[in-house]
């Protein structure tokens, strides 16, 4: 069963107006789509683009977000790479970082290897999950009202936070973000822990 | 543990120690009773973050981002752990961020479950296929100093480094 869903959010405007005013707060981005998203908002040295590692990017944030306690961090991911790690939502329930906010952009597709559906058009429901594992604050969203209002619970409340958001099923174009992972990690890590970490 | 000499200190004890004074603030682990006392002296300590993980390669996701954010960190696993951990460690190589790993075996000396010797004759072979540095461990007195030359290679020349801990240990643990 695949659902034959319209949504009208484009994913690079969405992303574009979350980090808008993302101030000091650090950006991990799973592989694909996500990396070029975030890195065409603005190639800020605080953010993390994991251009691999499949299923990696909530619990490197998880990482990041004990060790930098006062500070922000955001995940920006998609539909494929999220459930590759489902289980983190799970290891993250438990821990209860207040400082942890994860986003996908659900386009119901992998969409860097030809749109192939992913389980998210096929009844899985992953805000179910992350209620289910205990996320304080959740959103399903699907349109432009919608995430208005969602935005400022991204930087103004406590998390974890977990929000899915419904968008076209069409990629951006890809933009030259830095995918050297030696140059962006240390470049994060000054710019995030400074320089004598 | 009934019987066990008690004159002579478990090695979690200066493991977890060291811990400390090299200023590990977190520990991600899916339990092994190999590891057992090391995890509970740790997750007693207040200044440790102890993370409990559904499946290891979450653990090396974690430490690259403790790295990331400025902290230490330490991950914990049993040998049929690693094989969960192979797609995750290539960020570890990629952005080359230090990787502190604390193996205990199964599926090694002595074994007598066979499921447990396919991964535990696939640990060593795996985990320096995907370059990273192995420190084999077999008897307890040499364990603290095998972890404390692992963590100098690991924190301070920026590597992945295994100590691997032998089913030895754990076994001569058992009898006491």
């Amino acid at each position: 069963m695949t659902q034959k869903l319209k949504f009208s959010l484009q994913r690079r405007q969405v992303v574009h107006q979350i980090l808008e005013n993302r101030g000091d707060a650090a950006v991990v981005t799973g592989i694909g789509n996500a990396v070029h998203d975030v890195a065409s908002a603005n190639d800020d040295p605080k953010n993390m683009y994991l251009a691999g590692v499949m299923g990696g990017a909530c619990m490197v944030a998880f990482g990041i977000a004990l060790a930098q306690p006062d500070r922000r961090i955001i995940v920006i991911t998609g539909d494929g790479e999220l459930l590759a790690g489902i289980g983190s939502l799970a290891t993250i329930g438990v821990e209860q970082p207040e400082n942890l906010f994860i986003i996908v952009i659900d386009n119901q597709a992998y969409g860097a290897t030809g749109n192939q559906h992913t389980h998210t058009g096929r009844g899985v429901d992953l805000v179910g999950i992350a209620k289910a594992s205990n996320f304080k604050n959740t959103a399903l969203i699907t349109n432009e009202k919608e995430l208005q209002a969602q935005i400022p619970n991204i930087y103004q409340k406590p998390g974890p936070y977990f929000a899915v958001i419904k968008v076209v099923s069409k990629s951006s174009p890809r933009i030259n973000a830095p995918k050297d992972g030696t140059y962006v990690s240390r470049r994060f890590r000054s710019a995030v822990a400074g320089e004598d970490a | 543990m009934v019987g066990k000499t008690q004159n002579k200190r478990h090695w979690s004890v200066g493991v977890h120690q060291l811990f400390k004074k090299i200023g590990i603030k977190q520990i991600a682990y899916v339990p092994d009773g190999g590891l057992a006392q090391l995890i509970k002296r740790c997750q007693d300590d207040r200044s440790i973050r102890s993370v409990v993980l559904t499946t290891e390669e979450e653990g090396v996701a974690q430490m690259a981002g403790a790295w990331l954010g400025g902290e230490r960190g330490v991950l914990l696993t049993q040998s049929g752990g690693v094989g969960n951990c192979i797609n995750m460690l290539s960020m570890i190589q990629e952005c080359r961020i230090p990787l502190l790993s604390l193996v205990s075996m199964r599926g090694e000396w002595g074994e007598t479950f066979p499921w447990q010797v396919p991964m535990g004759q696939s640990t060593i072979p795996a985990l320096e296929a995907a370059n990273v540095i192995v420190h084999h461990v077999g008897e307890a007195e040499k364990v603290l100093e095998t972890v404390n030359a692992a963590a100098k290679l690991a924190f301070d020349a920026n590597r992945a480094v295994s100590v691997i801990i032998s089913q030895r240990i754990s076994d001569s643990e058992a009898k006491g």
